[in-house]
């Protein structure tokens, strides 16, 4: 049989997976988690009570719906799931997984479903001890049943703002801002765009908004998070009018929406492009998500479309497959038609709460860029004159993306501030290649174990 | 402001479990990450190598490697995606083999039979 690799087991992993095994494929999913479900619908660990609901709110008929199909299509032996384990690296058809042990993987066919990260923006002093992403909060909240500090200010811009904001007061946690550095002009356009597209999410979207109340400010710019020993004590932000403000506060969220994790996808040998919606480098696919020989994305690793648009691009993948494979497929016309409003909506999305090009560009020299070895945004600046204005080249100098994230949380500053240096921007400033291992590894699981073949 | 960074907002009725972080027994709930019982108690989990900062943690989806800390026979954890387990022993800063090698055991055994 056609061996079948997804990697992820999100919304996108779990219906490609799905789709497969409708077909008779028995595909194997590698997932980092204990429990599937991915990050938006991510499950608490076993002996939690709080109810789909509670945890999902209007999105819990879907999440139930996702980790049952899962959780059966396992339980009758349809698929493979390979929990808590990172895919390290692709060669010649195997994957290398690190997990207790460590595994070689072989594959016939490959579904990328690795999903986004949160997509963050310095702010001077976001390297205190207690400044999370906004995403790290909202697993907190949900799979831990915890709040992130005593008194929370959260910055940015997104849909996770007001989510994540409305989600924490509603558990009873304190949140002394919500600072949105979209202005509320643009907020409007793009608004626009996402209620033609999806009127009903877009209304929710609303409504969550008001709920915050004299919590939200729109059009602000954020200026420092200042701190003490023990964290951060305040943000200190401009409001819309021009006015400096400042916030006390134990803890910071940060995110401006999401950032495609192209590692996997890199590794696997797709092509990336730039894309001037979502202000990022997407993979290369087809309409369905093929991007290679045997080699199929899906989800936000793909396009930020968010778990809605996750679950119809799994599904897209999946069909993609089984067509080359000359099996009997579902017709994707319909999930096409509906991916393509999913589209419509994030672009929508994007203008109304775009990345903070200019605050980037603007940040002072002492400002952290990177948190994993503390260089700032005057070290980079200064390695340009040495290295050009290539993102692999001033890494390689400067060391902006060389350090244990690996890049994904300093990469697209690095290329605005590169960009901004060059007179130029991030699309001219290149794309930092993938290296594995896709995740920092230790050198003793390759040198003590002899990998374990594919699990049964 | 003393005590732990995290606040524990709802799951609270859940058994005990018990660890040992840089010397000092300190109590989880099972369920708890690494990450979540450390911070419950304390502010931070380890020191920054590059600043003078503390850390705690980032992304706690194990994208950013913010949250590495030690278990005392020196192997590495990652604080957000690891489970705690009863009797942990668990340091914020690496222990005296920082190298890749054997399991720290030997690597005790072998420092005991120069010395």
């Amino acid at each position: 049989m056609t061996r079948v690799l997804i990697i992820g087991a999100g919304p996108a992993g779990i219906r490609a997976a799905e789709t497969l095994a409708a077909a008779g494929l028995n595909p194997v999913v590698v997932d980092e988690a204990a429990r599937a479900g991915g990050q938006i619908y991510r499950r608490p660990p076993e002996g939690f009570t709080r109810t789909p609901e509670k945890l999902y709110g209007s999105e819990a008929a879907k999440a139930r719906a996702l980790h049952a199909t899962f959780d059966r299509l396992v339980a009758e032996g349809k698929v493979t799931h390979l929990p808590q384990r990172s895919v390290m690296a692709l060669h010649g058809g195997t994957a290398h997984v690190l997990g207790e042990t460590r595994q070689e993987i072989p594959y016939d066919r490959l579904i990328v479903a690795t999903g986004a990260t949160d997509r963050l923006a310095p702010v001077p002093g976001w390297q205190a001890g207690g400044v999370y992403s906004l995403g790290a909060a909202q697993i907190a909240l949900k799979a831990q049943g915890v709040a992130l500090g005593r008194r929370i200010v959260l910055a940015g811009s997104g849909p996770l703002l007001t989510l994540l904001a409305t989600q924490l007061v509603a558990s009873g946690a304190e949140v002394a801002a919500v600072l949105d550095t979209a202005p509320m002009r643009q907020q409007v356009r793009g608004g626009l765009r996402m209620a033609l597209a999806r009127p009903w999410v877009t209304l929710r979207g609303l409504r969550l908004r008001a709920a915050l109340g004299r919590r939200y400010h729109a059009g602000v710019t954020l200026t420092g998070i200042e701190s003490d020993a023990t964290g951060p004590t305040a943000m200190a932000w401009r409001d819309a009018k021009g006015r400096d403000r400042r916030t006390d506060c134990d803890t910071v969220g940060l995110g401006w929406h999401l950032r495609s994790d192209g590692t996997i996808a890199d590794l696997a040998g797709a092509a990336f492009d730039w894309d001037t919606d979502f202000a990022q480098w997407l993979p290369r696919a087809d309409p369905l998500g093929r991007a290679g020989e045997g080699l199929y994305l899906a989800g936000d690793g793909l396009r930020i479309l968010g778990a809605d648009g996750a679950e119809l691009a799994g599904r897209a993948a999946a069909t993609a497959c089984l067509q080359d494979l000359g099996l009997p497929h579902p017709d994707p016309a319909r999930t096409l038609r509906r991916l393509g409003r999913m589209h419509r909506f994030a672009q929508g999305m994007m203008q109304a709460f775009p990345w903070p090009a200019q605050m980037v560009r603007d940040l002072p020299d002492t400002a952290t860029v990177c948190r994993c070895e503390g260089i700032s945004a005057g070290d980079l600046r200064g390695t340009l004159p040495l290295s050009g204005p290539e993102a692999n080249r001033a890494k390689s100098l400067g060391r902006v993306g060389m350090g244990r994230c690996q890049g994904r949380y300093c990469q697209l500053a690095g290329a605005e501030i590169i960009a901004a240096a060059a007179g130029s921007a991030p699309r001219d400033v290149g794309r930092l290649r993938a290296q594995p291992p896709a995740r920092p590894a230790p050198i003793g699981a390759w040198l003590n174990t002899p990998a374990e073949g594919e699990a049964e | 402001m003393t005590g732990g960074r995290l606040v524990r907002l709802a799951e609270s009725a859940r058994a005990p479990v018990e660890f040992i972080f840089d010397g000092e027994a300190l109590t989880g709930l099972e369920g708890d990450t690494v990450l979540t019982a450390i911070l419950l108690s304390r502010r931070a989990l380890r020191d920054a190598e590059f600043g003078p900062e503390a850390r705690a943690g980032f992304c706690l989806m194990g994208a950013c490697q913010d949250c590495w800390v030690w278990q005392e026979g020196g192997a590495r954890l990652r604080a957000c995606s690891t489970p705690l387990r009863e009797g942990m022993r668990l340091r914020s800063a690496p222990g005296g083999t920082q190298w890749p090698g054997p399991p720290a055991d030997a690597e005790r055994d072998r420092s005991g039979d120069s010395a």
